[in-house]
């Protein structure tokens, strides 16, 4: 049964045949089209779409298969999300390695899209606490995949956008916390060179740092933001900082988007001017730091029924500034953004995957509500920016970038290839294939 | 410690309660028909914090293998706290219209084997004095329809007997719980159109493991389907007969 579908940035719409995976012990389904494993969905473009083809839903592979309380291994399904095992895992002092700003994705899709997270520049991308994954191919076969075992097959599938086969179950190795709870920083910078400065101050003593951009300022405000450092925090008896609270949800989609040049420029010099002393010490559980939009279901739906693009790029440090405030100053010309635009530095380590995305450098992530060519061609321009620098742009966000764009941001592309699955495809990978 | 015992353990529903009382810290006993998925799901159950998790096979309507998977189950868990029945088909409905064979083993699947079962255990729970002892039955069970007539005239057996069953133990201090869900988001009902009338198999773990720890005699869940049942059973015949439900 063909469905209608859309990927979490509501845009572009496909349709799809569902096909549920309901054990992983069985080969896959016999299918004349070709095939794309699903997770959860919240890739923003088409990455996670296969339009006129079939989506293997992993909803079902949410099984852990064992737990080691004194090691931090873990082994589970490939379709269990971040959220379930936060939920084992927390209480009994551990943590996930890295984490995206979503809890609800899975972790065969943390894998295929090679995540990374406020720590990137200590502990790099998900990809590198992978100790071994399983890969069910159409033809039957199945490789355990590790950095000593079928090595290829794990860089390929590592970043590989589903497209080598499908991970059927995964061994993490999770890192020790102490308990939930986050020791944060929250500094007010004033431009782009305020972000760079306390980004090179702070990487060094702050496993999480991230920084909150108002994407509307410009002139000598170019680039003001707030900028968070964060350590877990040690367990303190008499500390009892503020549990998440309840969520809200987005009830409806409403005709037209809320995200317009009237609400962004007021929300985000609120947003800015919300703090008003230069720096806020503050101890909050996690949940919040890490998942500030989970608290919010169905957030997507503010965009309207046009959805949006994020686009999510990172920059070499040789000339990042420069480059940044290149973006940024076109992204403040064109009037359009977001409420949440984010920057951050990469650090250097390497990634196992052939098609990951983080590299060194600055990464900037942003939405942009869909206004059709209008921010097509914006984010063209963009593009022209990242291209000129020779940085790239993140698949796991886009909807949008040309197929000679693509390989010039990721030159394995070639190379990666014969590992893709003769059953597999998706709309993504048509796209920057044409 | 709690125990609990589950069959039909690889049902969604049967699953998602078994993880509730597996984050419990319960002792479980899972039986099903599916070798390796019980092995998954009693391995992913001891790491969501099961002390215990034994396993027996068992093709319900093999009725005359019932009695030895009972023994094995008491022998692992000595004394049974939670008996949940979840097993269940979803009958084609056209399909048992034109074979009687079809329809028979249809309703033996979901009336009959879960009534032997019930009647095997209604003695080592009255021996016990102690215990829960709840039942999928269904809304579907409330009044025969034409969509689904089959499936809910065994319902309708299963929700009847266990009204009695419930009756006669209520004596002894074990409760019979009679679970009436509406339609549920599970592989059983994967190609349905679902509407807002739809939950989540969790969901309906969360009713069945709050309305044992209470002490419930029949839940519907969600909730909203009490009135809505209330209206359907009291919809005169004269009125029944000329609409499609």
């Amino acid at each position: 049964m063909a469905r209608i579908g859309h990927s979490w940035g509501r845009y572009p719409k496909a349709s799809h045949t569902l096909v549920n995976v309901v054990d992983r012990h069985q080969p896959l389904p016999a299918l004349d089209r070709a095939m794309l494993p699903y997770g959860n969905g919240r890739s923003y473009g088409d990455s996670c779409l296969n339009d006129s083809g079939v989506l293997l839903h992993t909803r079902e592979l949410d099984h852990f298969i064992s737990f080691d309380p004194e090691s931090g291994e873990l082994d589970c399904e490939a379709g269990l999300q971040l959220a379930d095992i936060l939920d084992l895992i927390v209480p009994q002092g551990w943590f996930l390695p890295v984490t995206p700003g979503t809890r609800f994705i899975t972790v065969g899709g943390a894998i295929a899209n090679d995540v990374h997270g406020k720590n990137h520049h200590r502990a790099g991308n998900f990809g590198r606490h992978v100790l071994e994954l399983e890969l069910l191919r159409s033809d039957g076969s199945r490789r355990v995949c590790s950095l000593t075992e079928n090595r290829d097959w794990f860089a390929a599938t590592i970043g590989g956008l589903g497209l080598t086969g499908l991970i059927t179950r995964a061994r993490i190795q999770l890192r020790r916390i102490t308990g939930p709870w986050m020791s944060t920083e929250v500094h007010r910078f004033e431009n782009l060179t305020g972000f760079f400065r306390l980004s090179e101050r702070s990487d060094q003593d702050y496993e999480y740092t991230v920084a909150w951009i108002d994407c509307v300022a410009s002139g000598r405000e170019l680039g003001r933001g707030l900028f968070t450092r964060a350590n877990h925090a040690p367990a303190h008896p008499d500390h009892r900082p503020v549990a998440p609270s309840r969520r809200l949800r987005v009830p409806f989609t409403p005709p037209v988007s809320l995200v317009n040049r009237l609400t962004l420029r007021s929300f985000n010099t609120m947003y800015y001017r919300r703090q008003r002393q230069p720096v806020a010490h503050t101890t909050i559980h996690y949940e919040p730091h890490f998942y500030p939009l989970d608290g919010i279901l169905d957030w997507n739906r503010i965009y309207g029924p046009r959805g949006f693009m994020q686009y999510q790029c990172v920059v070499p440090p040789a000339d990042a500034e420069h480059r940044i405030a290149q973006l940024l100053r076109t992204i403040a010309a064109s009037g359009s953004g977001s409420f949440l635009a984010v920057l951050k530095q990469f650090g250097t380590l390497p990634s196992p995957g052939m098609l990951s995305f983080p590299r060194p450098g600055t990464t900037l992530a942003l939405d942009f509500s869909n206004e059709g060519s209008r921010t097509l061609k914006l984010l063209d321009r963009l593009d022209q920016i990242v291209a000129e620098a020779d940085g790239a742009v993140y698949p796991a966000k886009d909807a949008r970038m040309s197929g000679s764009r693509f390989r010039q941001y990721f030159p394995a592309w070639a190379s990666f290839r014969p590992f893709i699955d003769p059953q597999f495809s998706s709309s993504f990978w048509r796209r920057v294939m044409e | 410690m709690l125990n609990v015992l589950i069959f039909g353990a690889t049902s969604a529903i049967a699953e998602a309660t078994a993880r509730r009382y597996a984050a419990r810290g319960a002792r479980l006993f899972l039986v099903a028909r599916d070798v390796t998925r019980l092995a998954d799901i009693a391995a992913d159950l001891r790491v969501r914090g099961a002390v215990d998790v034994g396993q027996a096979t068992l093709d319900v309507n093999r009725l005359d293998a019932h009695a030895s998977v009972l023994d094995q189950a008491w022998a692992k868990l000595e004394c049974v706290d939670v008996v949940l029945i979840a097993h269940g088909t979803l009958p084609d409905q056209g399909a048992c219209e034109s074979s009687v064979e079809t329809a028979l083993a249809e309703f033996a699947t979901n009336g009959i084997s879960t009534i032997a079962l019930m009647t095997a255990l209604a003695p080592r729970m009255e021996a016990q004095r102690h215990g829960a002892l709840a039942v999928i039955s269904s809304v579907a069970g409330d009044r025969g329809r034409q969509s689904n007539y089959l499936y809910g005239a065994a319902k309708a057996a299963v929700s009847t007997f266990a009204s009695g069953l419930r009756q006669r133990l209520a004596k002894v201090g074990v409760n019979v719980l009679t679970i009436k869900p509406g339609f549920v988001d599970t592989p059983m009902t994967r190609n349905f159109r679902k509407g807002v009338l739809w939950a989540k198999p969790e969901a309906i773990a969360r009713g069945i493991v709050r309305a044992a720890d209470r002490g419930r005699s029949v839940v519907y869940l969600p909730g909203f389907w009490l009135p809505i049942m209330l209206i359907i059973r009291h919809i005169p015949e004269f009125i029944f007969k000329r609409i499609k439900l």
